[in-house]
């Protein structure tokens, strides 16, 4: 039976993300009807996927909640997160020091672009209607996807809730408030209504409010312990007001199934900026909207033939203000529109061969601050064998091709690059869940419309940066149900990357004149360790712990003359970790996590000046279900950075001493 | 029993975790020796060096080049003002030295910060918002400033000048000038100011504000070439000034102002040298400069180093290093010469974000010595017994 659903299941695949991989514990839905249940639970422990993801679903991002799509992608190895503070700083994620624009992040499966500075700002998205979220090293272990998707040298997957019904059930109202410290108000409302047996929608809104206040404190003593200064102040001007509204239309054919999925955020915030001497204060504000269109079709036209097509409008909006009177004003508007439109198909050419291809078209057009547009293609081939159900294989290959516009004051030329990836796994036994795994993969980030047009700054010579990722791990894991021992994984990965061609900011003459050239090189070792476990332990209490560990050394060998020649890159720390502890009892939850980021520095320099020391913060969590008559509750209370540490995470952006939040969702 | 279960694994974390926050130590200062022999019979004893640091980054610090005990001295001012929150500050943009206080004009932390020149103790602060360059007279400094008057046509910001008692450090007096003003001189009873206009992009500024230093008053504007940016008097009362112009189309180029005749006080340019200069320093008749440009063609800067001789407004060389040591510098960031021995010092930017390195030549031009810095070194002043 197994067999037969890993045969059949790509659908699962797609949408379970194999949620349950991680933790079985999770009540899985199923996109398909109820009956089909249990099997996704099987076959999702099953020897599966090439190269698994790491994923936080179910109780661990219900622990989570509160916080933002960031916060959460700290608990993953082999990712770094740069965080500018507050509820409403700037949030952009690194994955094993490639580089943030090296990460494709995709929201339901179409990725969320920036054209202009190739960088999502994951402190805007936040977790409250997410149902599961997805990193994977190389690319998604699974071949039926868009050809762009072959492309990122790592992927999160930002999945949403997908309408869940009990039998009988028609609608589902859900309603939250969460409150807590920097003024937090955050009410939100998700309406979920089954049309009929095939076709469900669901619609999800949220307003952030916060005055983004906090204490932070400097505190310095001299070599010989005395006090030097401690002070304490508010940070200013880190306000947001935030609303999301988001909807979709879910339906599901005889042989296939569908989505319309409809977007929008409108914010204000303050850009709170860097402390420094005499400079408390700035008048920096930013205001982004951000709305997408996208839809869905997949359709298996025979049981050897599916196709899926994926197209997204996205229209956003940033204006960006300065006013603080001591400093040039700058009022600046930028609109970016975005046209995709892929079609993805597969062939089983044998129940255990598969070969898929793929086309993807972007438009993407910049206006009003700079006028640019590009257009991109891409085509991919790749195929997936598994033989005797111990040796999976992936292979693709990806051609991308950018038609720059035809400007006036520079002309870019266009660019073609190909990039191959192998994926392969090995399963030597048959009982022990012993899996052995490597990859290889060329991946790339092209220049965005900053580098290659930014005023007097911007290279239009510029060529795409090429990361070439090697990758050997080994997973093991246990899963007994039944037993005490319910859940047991340990797994690690070691990596080299190359990163060619980087794209850095090079200076022209005087007064801070930066052009943009592919002049950069970085070495990337790592080592990514995992392990975790469940048990029951008596008196109905589940106990969970996870630890992530990892180590890597980034450094830079551009130039043997530099100062920093082999020096570690900015802001990579050689050691960093998290743990996660849970204990459920009888409808309480409590859930301790714990980051660990080693030292680093905050240049390209490793000396005494530039040194950033390590921060950790400890969470804690208490949350608790309960029924009155037919309605459902959960309340939660939480604290975070409960030591109240003094960090920060970029130099000179102060992260918040201890704070609270509070919540109450109510269900119908 | 959930609770003490947790802290138990909790502790063994916090033991396993390999590296722990310390308290955060004050910047210590570093020394490194110099290759010469140390002396007591020098005059200058010392020279200090304004290293600006990058935006944001709060990292402005001062070096010293100790001449008599010859060591080099990298960032002091934390250790010698341990209480000073957030130390020296964000982005320095020039230092002077006037009687025994020493001025850091702190341009993105908007103060001059006022120390004693001998140990670099903090004596005060003015807070002046976008503050450039400094110069003195009678008692009297005079900063420059991008922001003026809080316009209401925000686009249209003027700078100013102010006046502070260097005695009380209290500001005296304010001027409005041109568009985003540079280095500013004092001539006789007239402040002359080199309005910059970069903020105005492509719209630059082109003019000279001249303003009479009694009663802080802009009295003309000479107009001059745009992009504005050093404006130094020679000792024949002549003022050379630089442009930076546009980065493209325009090239950077020096006038040459003088009094349109004897007995007028009217300055008019007089000369106009179409030698790119991005920063000089006039010693004697000697006006020495480095130019930097940018070939977008072939994506590499074109470094010159020269000399004009201020008399006859003559280019008398354009590398006044001869030992083909020029190649070891990257981005010149700043200059000054010795006043005794000749020595020419060299600054060296590299990437803006990592350390610089002061360069010393000989006034032959072999090199010295080098040295590392904090990040862009660039504004050097002597410090005299």
């Amino acid at each position: 039976m197994v067999r037969r659903i890993f045969t059949g299941s790509f659908i699962f695949l797609l949408l379970a993300h194999s949620v349950s991989a991680t933790s079985p514990t999770d009540d899985e839905y199923s996109p398909l009807d109820s009956t089909l249940l249990n099997e996704v639970i099987v076959t999702a422990q099953s020897y599966k996927e090439v190269i698994p993801a790491q994923t936080l679903g179910g109780q661990e991002l219900e622990a989570l909640r509160s916080h933002s799509v960031a916060d959460a992608l700290r608990y993953f190895s082999g990712v770094q997160l740069k965080d500018y503070g507050g509820v409403g700083g700037i949030k952009t994620v690194n994955i094993r020091s490639m580089g943030t624009n090296h990460m494709g992040v995709y929201y339901n499966g179409i990725e969320l672009g920036n054209a202009q500075n190739g960088q999502v700002d994951l402190g805007k998205y936040s977790l409250e209607n997410i149902e599961s979220v997805s990193l994977y090293n190389g690319q998604k272990s699974e071949i039926f996807q868009s050809a762009r998707e072959f492309g990122s040298a790592g992927s999160i997957y930002l999945n949403t809730r997908f309408p869940k019904f009990k039998e009988s059930e028609t609608s589902h109202l859900r309603v939250g408030l969460r409150a807590g410290s920097f003024d937090l108000f955050n009410p939100s409302l998700t309406f979920d209504h089954k049309l009929n047996e095939t076709i469900s929608m669901s619609f999800n809104t949220e307003w952030v409010s916060s005055s983004g206040k906090y204490k932070f404190r400097y505190r310095r003593v001299t070599p010989s312990g005395e006090l030097a200064y401690d002070t304490t102040a508010v940070r200013e001007n880190g306000d947001i007001d935030a609303v999301r509204l988001e909807g979709g239309l879910h339906g599901f054919l005889p042989k296939g199934r569908w989505k319309v999925y409809l977007y929008h955020y409108n914010s204000e915030r303050g850009v709170p900026g860097a402390i420094v001497n005499n400079v408390w204060r700035r008048g920096e504000r930013l205001w982004d909207r951000n709305s997408f269109a996208q839809g869905m079709f997949e359709y298996n036209f025979t049981h050897k033939f599916s196709s899926k097509i994926n197209a997204k409008y996205a229209f956003d909006y940033t204006r960006y203000v300065n006013n603080d009177d001591k400093l040039i004003h700058v009022d600046n508007i930028y609109k970016q529109r975005e046209v995709y439109l892929s079609w993805a198909n597969r062939y089983r050419i044998l129940p255990n061969w598969d070969l898929s291809l793929a086309y993807d078209f972007q438009w993407n057009g910049l206006s009003e601050y700079m006028d640019v547009d590009r257009t991109t293609h891409w085509a991919s081939l790749a195929t997936a064998l598994s033989l005797w159900d111990c040796f999976k294989l992936q292979a693709s290959g990806l051609i991308t091709y950018v038609n720059e516009e035809q400007r006036d004051r520079d002309e870019a030329p266009d660019k073609f690059k190909i990039t191959p990836g192998i994926f392969a796994s090995y399963k030597p036994f048959k009982r022990p869940n012993f899996v052995i795994r490597a990859f290889y993969k060329h991946s790339y980030r092209m220049p965005t419309f900053n580098d290659l047009y930014y005023t007097d700054m911007g290279n239009a010579y510029l060529k795409p940066e090429t990361a070439i990722q090697y990758n050997v791990g080994v997973l093991y894991d246990i899963v007994r149900e039944k037993s005490w021992f319910k859940y047991f994984k340990v797994g690690t990965d070691i990596y080299y990357n190359d990163v060619k061609d980087k794209i850095v900011a090079y200076p022209k003459g005087q007064q801070f004149r930066w052009t943009m050239l592919n002049l950069g090189k970085v070495e990337i070792k790592g080592i990514d360790a995992q392990i975790g476990g469940t048990f029951g332990l008596p008196c109905d209490i589940d106990f969970t712990a996870k630890f992530q560990y990892t180590y890597q050394e980034a450094i830079d060998v551009t130039n043997p003359a530099d100062n920093y020649y082999r020096h570690q890159i900015p802001y990579i720390p050689w050691h960093s970790g998290s743990a996660i502890l849970m204990l459920d009892w009888k409808g309480w939850h409590l859930n301790y996590s714990f980051i660990y980021t080693g030292e680093r520095y905050n240049q390209q320099e490793n000396i005494r000046y530039n040194h950033t020391q390590p921060w950790y913060t400890s969470d804690i969590s208490l949350m608790k279900s309960f029924k009155i008559g037919k309605v459902d509750f959960k309340a939660t209370a939480e604290v975070n950075n409960l030591f109240s540490q003094d960090y920060d995470v970029i130099l000179n952006y102060p992260m918040p001493k201890r704070n609270y939040r509070f919540g109450l969702v109510v269900e119908l | 029993m959930k609770n003490h279960s947790l802290f138990i694994l909790f502790s063994l974390l916090l033991c396993c975790a390999t590296g722990c926050r310390e308290d955060e130590l004050v910047v210590p200062t570093e020394y490194d020796i110099l290759p010469f022999e140390p002396s007591t019979e020098v005059n200058p004893i010392g020279m200090y060096l304004l290293n600006e640091g990058n935006m944001g980054s709060n990292k402005a610090s001062i070096d010293f080049v100790d001449f008599k005990n010859a060591y080099y001295v990298r960032n002091m001012y934390p250790e010698r003002n341990p209480t000073i929150i957030k130390e020296l500050g964000d982005v320095g943009n020039d230092i002077q030295i006037y009687g025994d206080k020493i001025y850091a004009v702190i341009n993105c932390s908007h103060k001059v910060e006022v120390m004693d020149a001998h140990s670099l103790v903090r004596i005060g602060q003015i807070d002046i918002p976008n503050c450039r360059y400094i110069k003195f007279d009678k008692g009297n400094a005079y900063v420059s400033a991008y922001v003026g008057p809080v316009a209401i046509d925000p686009d249209a910001q003027l700078g100013a000048v102010y006046r502070i008692d260097t005695t009380s450090l209290a500001i005296t007096g304010k001027c409005t000038v041109g568009y985003q003003p540079d280095e500013l001189e004092i001539v006789g009873e007239y402040i002359y100011v080199a309005n910059s206009g970069g903020y105005r992009v492509p719209k630059y500024d082109y003019t000279i504000s001249v303003v009479e230093k009694f009663s802080m008053t802009q009295v003309e504007k000479i107009p001059v070439g745009i992009n504005l940016h050093r404006i130094e008097a020679d000792k024949y009362g002549k003022l050379w000034v630089t442009s930076r112009g546009n980065y493209g189309s325009v090239r950077s180029k020096i006038f040459v102002l003088e009094k349109e005749s004897r007995f007028s006080r009217k300055m008019v340019v007089t000369d106009t040298l179409e030698i790119p200069c991005s920063e000089m320093h006039i010693q004697g008749d000697s006006l020495y400069f480095y130019s930097v440009e940018w070939s977008n063609q072939e994506e590499k800067n074109h470094i010159a180093y020269g000399i004009i001789d201020v008399r006859t407004k003559e280019l008398v060389t354009d590398h006044f290093i001869t030992d083909g040591t020029e190649k070891e510098i990257e981005i010149p960031y700043g200059i000054n010469v010795h006043p005794i021995t000749g020595d020419i010092y060299v600054t060296d930017a590299k990437n803006y974000v990592s350390s610089g390195a002061l360069h010393c030549y000989s006034r032959e031009g072999k090199k010295k010595w080098s040295v590392r810095t904090g990040d862009i070194p660039a504004h050097m002043v002597f410090l005299y017994k």
